[in-house]
C-alpha cells in the first residue's frame, strides 16, 4: 500500500496516477500533490537547483511519514515520489499521491504527507541563479503548516 | 568508531561530508559529540555554535542531543531541511 521512490530521473505524473487507479474498480478518489520548480524565488531568476539527500535516512523518514498517514486515514494507496540531483525549471520535484474509497480522507491524507515531508525528510535545496548558488533556508510556514497535524 | 555525517550547507563549509572518530567514555551522547567537534574551534566552534539550528540524527533517525550514542552508531549533522 506504501510506495516511497528516491531518484535522479524525471517520473511521468499520468502514468504514477493511472498506476494508482486502473484495475482496482475499490478506489473512489485519487488526491495527487506535484511540486514544481520555479524560474523564480524571492525575486531572483533560478537557472538550476541541485537537491541533497540523506540516502537511507530519506527513505526511512518518508516510510515512516506515510506509515502515520495510513494510522490517521482510511487509505487504499499512498505513493511519495521525490527526486534528488540536478533540477530545472518546470520540473516535478515531488509527487504524493494517495487513494481511498471517498475523497475526504485522501485530501487530508495528501495535505498532512507534503507538510511532514516538508520539514521531516532530510532533502536539502541549493538554488544556482544569475547571483550565484545559495542553499535554501527553512521556511517559518512550512513548519506552521507541519504543526497544524500535531495531535492534542 | 563512531561514523559522522555533514551534509548540504554544513557539508560545504566544513569542506567534509563525514569522518569517523573513536568511541570513548566521555563521549555518551550526541550534544557530547557535538561538543568535541566545537572544540577544534575556527569555522567549527562558529557552525556547531549553540545558538545555530543545527539538526542531528542517530543511525538515521531525528536525534536531540540528550540522545545517547555508543560504538559503531552513525551520527550525522544537517541544517533544517527544505524538501518537497
Amino acid at each position: 500500500m506504501i510506495d516511497v521512490r528516491v531518484q535522479t530521473e524525471p517520473f511521468d505524473i499520468a502514468a504514477e496516477q493511472e498506476d494508482l487507479w486502473r484495475r482496482r474498480p475499490q478506489v473512489g478518489a485519487l488526491v495527487t500533490f506535484v511540486g514544481l520548480m520555479r524560474d523564480m524565488n524571492q525575486g531572483e531568476r533560478v537557472s538550476r537547483m541541485i537537491l541533497e539527500h540523506y540516502p537511507g535516512m530519506t527513505e526511512k523518514a518518508l516510510i515512516a511519514i506515510a506509515e502515520e498517514a495510513g494510522r490517521r486515514w482510511d487509505l487504499q494507496g499512498i505513493r511519495v515520489l521525490h527526486r534528488v540531483g540536478a533540477l530545472r525549471p518546470q520540473d516535478p520535484i515531488v509527487l504524493v499521491a494517495v487513494t481511498g474509497t471517498h475523497r475526504s480522507e485522501a485530501f487530508r491524507a495528501c495535505e498532512f504527507l507534503i507538510d511532514y515531508l516538508k520539514t521531516h525528510a532530510p532533502f536539502w535545496k541549493k538554488e544556482i541563479t544569475d547571483q550565484g548558488e545559495h542553499w535554501l533556508d527553512s521556511r517559518t510556514s512550512d513548519a506552521t503548516a507541519a504543526r497544524r497535524w500535531e495531535q492534542a | 568508531m563512531i561514523k559522522i555525517l555533514y551534509f548540504a550547507r554544513l557539508r560545504e563549509q566544513l569542506g567534509t561530508a563525514g569522518e569517523e572518530l573513536p568511541a570513548a567514555a566521555e563521549l555518551t551522547t550526541v550534544g557530547d559529540l557535538m561538543a568535541l567537534l566545537r572544540g577544534r574551534g575556527g569555522i567549527w566552534s562558529e557552525l556547531l555554535a549553540e545558538g545555530e539550528t543545527i539538526l542531528a540524527a542517530l543511525n538515521q533517525e531525528m536525534a536531540r542531543p540528550e540522545t545517547p550514542i555508543k560504538d559503531g552508531d552513525e551520527v550525522a549533522f544537517f541544517p533544517p531541511v527544505t524538501g518537497g
